[in-house]
């Protein structure tokens, strides 16, 4: 279900830890099974995590299934509902809405038509508002799928990256 | 120990006590929720918030521990507040539905609130709703709304279960408790959870809406299933059980009951309840009373007895029979002149008879098996023999005991095992046999067995090492051990273990009494074996609380000598399509719930019980129909009134306790492991008796999923089989189309296929050779 | 990104340069003398628990424990696994000072860990990273197998026959992960819950071992006090208070960044450090420690001193250092409803108090800016949050209910406005 690749790296993720607590390496291997899927996946719901994918990493590190969907959900990074291409997190925390962090959010969602949680319809853009990123200073910041911050997103910012996204 | 002050009151708690568990030591209640005395503590509900004097706020009393000279108290104005203001967090979102709510009139949450709570409500904005969730056939989740996130069941299935089958996903006020998507809960003790939940979140499948608690009466009793007794509260309701609970019993069952335990009462219910005497002429079934059947009965015995001899009529009794039926089953039989008397159908080696010296039973106490230091189990499926008892062994198991297994396939116990040896029915003897020769070198003790052939396993020496160094090792044998052809063998080599490491032994009683079948004299002294009656059928047969073709070694075997004999009269309580087919009289018979009687459990204990109903229709209890027919018979002695003068008489016999032995008074085993194909079949945890096999909720959970034949590698590889697909089986001359699975956990050789299901029940024995090939 | 020069942690970083977090520019700046020294003399531990204890280095996760006492805590002759923990879960609204230590100095974390470990007699360590700063890992991790190559961390460190393994673990969307005990949690693969105290990591940590948590901030101090000297990192700020602060400068600011100040700097100082208000508005209020800490209005705020006891005098806490700035235009209700909805949002939900009552604060707040305020409504904001403080396992309760209380306190009139008259008394602007 999941790419050599991926294994390798969940397996170096592993052996981080003593070899009776696999189970520490969960999160690493949900984020690991993410990313494989979101690069891989051509639709949302295939960039997402499933319930067989979950499983399958439980299986994996010896856990119940159970407690890998409780980490899955519990930590809102991981998708766990179809996802567009590129997924936009904007912080509008209070500091940085301070600082542009709702305007940038209002104006993503103007340019992209679509409101807050939604996914453009060809799939592409998902746009969340997200909390707190540790980036206060740099406001208006945002995530694209998860990994890369972008900071001090002004309007024409914005406009540059999607175009980068294209 | 500690000097504490609760309330006011002084007194003393030792080391590592928590504050609740101090204010329990005293009587003193402090609400709580998602505290309970056998789980780990979460300290989550708060509700359980009490006043320490020094300490700068409340402190969750399920979770502090007391320290010494500190003032606690449960019922301050701090305390009282805490304790309100987490009421109403706890109400604002719980549905206000306790006229429909199943749990109503026995609800935690609705019990504290009307003492800790506040009245009118503050919260003036939307409730939560929260989508039902999908957990199987016995437990209810449909009404999700009311759970208060208090985890216990979390934590059951996980601590207790062995393995986390509920989870609590999402977070915050999004949390919510479910199963993992698209599973169900399919633990052998996942009802406890209904127990667990303080709300009406989780409840009985089969029981919901059924009720309102409180026009239940109840009843004490005790389960007629596995040899553990777990002790019950049946609920009833104009003369029908409506719901079994647990009575707490910590020597025996804790707080915990199986589902096996739980949910079999539904089979009480049934329609295929036999409420009538039968009798058969002219090919057909006809109702009658019970002078006429009895007479029919009678004159069936005479008969034979008369044309073939008295040893051409065979009893085949049940360990499932209260202690009174077996004891008047057999009294009746030796006094008409039969000796052909046996419980034990589901056996096949009967050759250490002759060298009983007393009842078969556990050797120690439930309670002393849990605490011993090193624990051999030998052929046992243990979660689905004994689901209660492995769940308190899992939990000895976490406390250090060292557990080690020898068994015909490597099971998932959801416990530590230290030390495990699977080998194939026919490797049985020589795997026991291995963990005597490492035994005997490590004692240097001599065995008076041979074990020249033996060669000593890695796993073995581990087993032995484990039973030697332990302070107190004990070894238990269980049903598959029981069931096996080399049952005699296994014994005398576990004794010969026992004899030279200095462990205990015993065996699991696989039914509720099969202590109580054997003190009795229930068994074959003097006469003919269960299995010797079906390999030399009888003329005639008296089946008491027993369907052959499914409490029988080889139901095969067992149908086909049914079918020959001249007349098969049984006494049974289910008008079973088995029966319908062979048999010529049926006389409708009380199960447990409808009589006075006991069952002596595994460690020897005899549990008396009365009648939680009357009996249903014409049925009656079993120990009355054999006084009757004892007095039709003309035999002396059958004079009783009750349930409790036959049970006097018995026990008049002798102590119980020193009728109790597991040692033969001579032993003998061929140690070779042998080559081959072989079956290993086994009942399923709902299929040990007709009660359970009659109750549907249980029939419809995935553990009485229809049989499927698992097939070690080898086998599986030589068949040339493919996952899944129709495999034809071959077994003393009947064949079957099941679906085929390969598991690796099998040693090689073995076909593991259920007995005591319609589906298989025209193949013959459990432990025999068997064919398989593409089909 | 500003930064002050003179500092502890940045002192010599320069900030343009790219390599600036590689382990030669570190070298070149005097990292890993402070370990090369400890390990050459084979210091004894508790000579460099001593240190630490001098130099007043005050937790800067939040809660400003003294970092050497807690270090003492541990069982050193505790014969089992035992582990240092590094809190970089950085995720209370307005601060991102850690981020960037590990984007610019992760080797004084490093060199910082690798001491503690050495101190407290463990083996092994992870530092816990704050999901959404992806990149900051996969650079810590870099810096990690520098310092690995470099025989600075792993097995027989330095040929000294001392041996320290340290690992990076990464959260991924989760604020209360920055608990300690829900980081522990998370790193044994679970929920990010906090667990019951007692017992206290120290004794029972990860894995039920002996366990230390600190920040990243109170880590990457440490090489700096063993190299130049408790009395040296004391004196860099004042008594009780003592070295260099960062300061996360949020809002309203025209230079918003982190700012390494002597603690017991003014505000006004570090007000204009940041660049004095953007576009001359006038300072309305300020929340000195986080989103957790109590605001401050603008007239209090003015006259306090940067450091622990200043600011807890004046009614609220120094907590990770995070100034969040705001201005005459932000609408007080609006504010305290965004930062109501973020503690509703990541309560974890175990205790009952937190997982009912963040909801229940939040709904009624924004009922309130919606124009359906209610008479009452302030009593019973009031009376849920003094429900819900104290008596829950971790302090995100408490967290979630400060804010409650200042902002009511501090601005009760703008409540009573809209309650009263369905709008607001300020036109809020955000920026
Ligand atoms: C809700 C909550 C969130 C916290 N978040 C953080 C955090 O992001 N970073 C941090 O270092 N400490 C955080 N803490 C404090 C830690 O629990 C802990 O006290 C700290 O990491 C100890 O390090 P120190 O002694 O070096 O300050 C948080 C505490 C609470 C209650
Ligand atoms: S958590 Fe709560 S009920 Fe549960 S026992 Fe404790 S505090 Fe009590
Ligand atoms: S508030 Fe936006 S990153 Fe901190």
């Amino acid at each position: 279900m999941l790419s050599a690749e991926s294994l390798a790296s969940i397996d170096r993720e592993v052996a981080k830890y003593p070899a009776d607590q696999k189970r520490s390496a969960v999160m690493a291997a949900l984020r690991i099974a993410l990313t494989e899927r979101r690069e891989q996946g051509q639709t949302p719901e295939a960039r997402c995590l499933t319930p067989e994918v979950i499983e399958y990493v439980a299986n994996y590190l010896e856990i119940a299934p159970v407690a890998a969907y409780e980490v899955a959900t519990f930590y809102n990074m991981y998708d766990m509902k179809p996802v567009g291409k590129y997924k936009i997190t904007v912080c509008t925390n209070l500091p940085c809405a301070l600082s542009g962090g709702v305007s940038a959010a209002k104006y993503l969602s103007e340019k992209l038509g679509i409101a807050i949680g939604e996914t453009t319809a060809d799939g592409k853009y998902t746009l969340l508002e997200g909390e707190c990123m540790g980036a206060c200073g740099d406001a208006p910041v945002l995530l694209v799928n998860n990994h890369k911050m972008c900071s001090h997103m002004s309007p024409a910012a914005i406009d540059q990256k999607l175009a980068e996204l294209e | 120990m500690l000097e504490i002050e609760i309330d006011g009151k002084k007194l003393t708690a030792p080391q590592g006590s928590t504050v609740m568990e101090a204010a329990h030591s005293i009587g003193t209640y402090i609400p709580h929720f998602c505290y309970h005395k056998k789980l780990s503590i979460a300290a989550n509900c708060r509700m359980c918030l009490v006043e320490v004097e020094k300490a700068p706020k409340p402190l969750p009393a399920c979770a502090t521990p007391v320290t010494d000279g500190m003032k606690i108290h449960t019922h301050s104005d701090l305390a009282k507040k805490a304790q309100a203001g987490v009421m109403e967090f706890l109400l604002i979102n719980h549905p206000l539905d306790c006229p429909i709510c199943d749990q109503g009139g026995e609800c935690q949450l609705q019990d504290i609130a009307v003492g800790y709570g506040n009245g009118a409500s503050r919260y003036q904005e939307e409730k939560r709703a929260v989508p039902g969730k999908d957990m199987g056939p016995l437990v209810s989740a449909e009404e999700m709304s009311r759970c208060i996130h208090c985890t216990r069941c979390v934590r059951f299935t996980e601590e207790i279960g062995g393995f986390q089958e509920i989870g609590m996903a999402h977070r915050g006020e999004f949390s919510e408790i479910l199963p993992f998507l698209g599973k169900t809960v399919n633990s052998e003790i996942s009802g406890n959870v209904i127990d667990l939940c303080p709300v009406g979140a989780l409840t009985s499948k089969p029981y919901r809406y059924s009720t309102r608690a409180w026009e239940l009466s109840r009843r004490k009793s005790v389960s007629p299933h596995d040899g553990l007794g777990a002790n019950l509260i049946v609920q009833v309701k104009h003369n029908e059980v409506m719901r079994v609970l647990p009575l707490e019993n910590e020597e025996i069952n804790e707080c915990w009951l199986a589902d096996r335990d739980r949910f079999s009462y539904q089979g009480l219910n049934s329609d295929a309840r036999l409420k009538t005497p039968k009798i058969k002429f002219d090919g057909r079934w006809h109702d009658t009373d019970w002078e006429t059947a009895l007479a029919y009965v009678v004159k069936g015995l005479n008969g034979v007895s008369a044309d073939h001899g008295k040893d051409a009529i065979g009893f085949l009794t049940s360990p499932h029979s209260t202690t009174e039926e077996l004891y008047l089953a057999q009294k009746l039989a030796r006094a008409f002149g039969i000796n052909n008397i046996d419980y034990r159908s589901a056996r096949s080696d009967f050759r250490a008879d002759a060298a009983k010296q007393g009842a078969e039973w556990l050797g120690s106490s439930i309670v002393e098996l849990a605490a011993a230091k090193s624990v051999l189990v030998i052929g046992s499926s243990l979660r689905s023999e004994q689901p209660l008892l492995a769940s308190r062994i899992r939990q000895a198991s976490k406390k250090g005991m060292a557990l080690n297994i020898i068994h015909v396939a490597d099971d998932e116990l959801l416990m530590n095992v230290h030390a495990k040896l699977i080998a194939s029915p026919l490797a049985l003897v020589n795997a026991v046999a291995q963990v005597l020769k490492a035994v005997v070198a490590i004692k240097g003790g001599d065995s008076t067995l041979d074990l020249a052939q033996v060669d000593v396993s890695a796993q073995a020496q581990a087993i032995a090492d484990s039973l030697c160094a332990g302070e107190t090792a004990r070894i238990v044998l269980g049903a598959v051990a029981q069931h096996h052809p080399a049952y005699s063998e296994l014994l005398a080599l576990t004794q010969e273990i026992a004899r030279i490491s200095g462990a205990g032994f015993g065996v699991l009683s696989e039914a509720a009494n099969s202590v109580g079948a054997e003190l009795v004299g229930a068994w074959a002294q003097g006469g003919m074996s269960a299995g010797e009656m079906i390999a030399s059928p009888r003329k005639a047969y008296v089946l008491l609380n027993t369907e052959p073709e499914f409490d029988g070694y080889n139901s095969a075997a067992s149908v086909a000598a049914m079918k020959q004999a001249a007349t098969v009269i049984a006494l049974t309580a289910y008008q079973s399509e088995g029966l319908l087919d062979y048999a010529d009289v049926l006389l409708p018979i009380a199960p447990f719930s409808e009589t006075a009687g006991s069952f002596i459990n595994m460690e020897g204990r005899l549990q008396a019980f009365n009648g939680v109903t009357k009996p249903q229709g014409e049925a009656r209890p079993a120990w009355k129909v054999l006084r009757v027919l004892g007095n039709m018979l003309s035999l002396d002695g059958f004079g009783f009134n009750s349930a409790e003068e036959v049970r006097s008489e018995l026990l008049a016999k002798g102590d119980i306790a020193q009728r109790l032995n597991n040692s033969l008074s001579s032993i003998a085993a061929n140690t070779a492991a042998k080559a081959g194909v072989v079956r290993v079949g086994e009942v399923p945890v709902y299929s040990t008796d007709a009660i359970c096999r009659h109750a549907p909720a249980l029939q419809a959970t995935a553990l009485a999923a229809a049989p499927v034949a698992r097939i070690a590698a080898d086998v599986f590889a030589a068949a040339g089989l493919a996952e899944g697909e129709l495999a034809l089986v071959k077994q003393g001359g009947a064949t079957l189309r099941v679906p085929a699975h390969l598991d690796a956990s099998l040693p090689a050789g073995v076909v593991r296929l259920a007995v005591a299901r319609a589906e298989t029940a025209m193949l013959g024995g459990m432990f025999d050779t068997i064919e398989i090939e593409r089909g | 990104m500003a930064i002050f020069k003179s500092g502890v942690i940045f002192e010599g970083v320069d900030t343009q340069d790219e390599n600036a977090w590689r382990l030669a520019a570190y070298e070149a700046r005097g990292g890993y003398v402070a370990l090369r020294k400890i390990l050459a003399a084979q210091m004894p531990q508790d000579e460099v628990i001593a240190e630490v204890k001098n130099s007043g280095l005050r937790g800067r996760g939040g809660a400003g424990f003294p970092t050497g006492l807690k270090w003492s805590f541990m069982p050193r002759s505790f014969p089992g696994d035992k582990y240092v923990v590094c809190n970089t879960d950085e995720g209370e609204p307005g601060t991102f000072k850690d981020r960037d230590i590990l984007r610019y100095n992760p080797h004084a974390l490093i060199e910082g860990m690798i001491i503690a470990g050495y101190a407290m007699g463990t083996r092994a360590g992870y530092n816990y990273i704050h999901g959404e700063i992806f990149e900051a890992y996969e650079q810590f991790e870099a810096a990690l197998d520098e310092a690995r190559a470099a025989g600075l961390l792993g097995q027989n460190i330095l040929g000294t026959g001392f041996n320290f393994e340290l690992y990076a673990a990464h959260g991924y969307g989760a604020y209360i992960c920055g608990e300690e005990t829900a980081l522990l949690e998370s790193l044994e693969g679970k929920k990010g819950q906090p667990r019951f105290k007692p017992p206290f990591p120290a004794s029972y940590g990860l894995y039920g071992k002996p366990t230390t948590i600190n920040n990243t901030e109170s880590f990457a101090s440490v090489p700096f006090i063993i190299k130049d000297g408790a009395q040296k990192f004391l004196e860099a700020g004042k008594p009780n208070n003592g070295g260099t602060k960062l300061f996360s400068v949020s809002g309203h600011v025209n230079r918003p960044g982190n700012y390494e100040v002597p603690l017991g700097t003014p505000f006004t100082e570090l007000l204009e450090m940041a660049g004095g208000m953007r576009d001359g508005k006038k300072l309305k209020a300020v929340i000195p420690g986080g989103s957790s800490a109590p605001v401050l209005p603008a007239e209090i705020m003015l006259g306090v001193t940067m450091d622990y006891d200043s600011i807890s005098k004046a009614g609220s806490m120094l907590g990770s250092g995070a100034v969040i700035v705001m201005n005459e235009d932000v609408c007080m209700v609006r504010a305290l409803e965004r930062l109501a909805y973020f503690y509703h949002e990541e309560s974890c939900g175990q205790c009952t108090p937190c997982r009912e009552g963040t909801g229940w604060l939040y709904r009624i707040i924004h009922r309130i800016l919606n124009g359906e305020g209610r008479p009452g409504d302030l009593e019973l904001l009031d009376s849920v949050g003094n429900n819900m403080a104290g008596r829950t396992i971790c302090a995100l309760a408490d967290a979630a209910v400060f804010p409650v209380r200042s902002f009511t306190k501090h601005f009760r009139h703008e409540f009573e406005y809209l309650i009263e008259h369905g709008k607001p008394l300020v036109d809020h602007k955000w920026c």
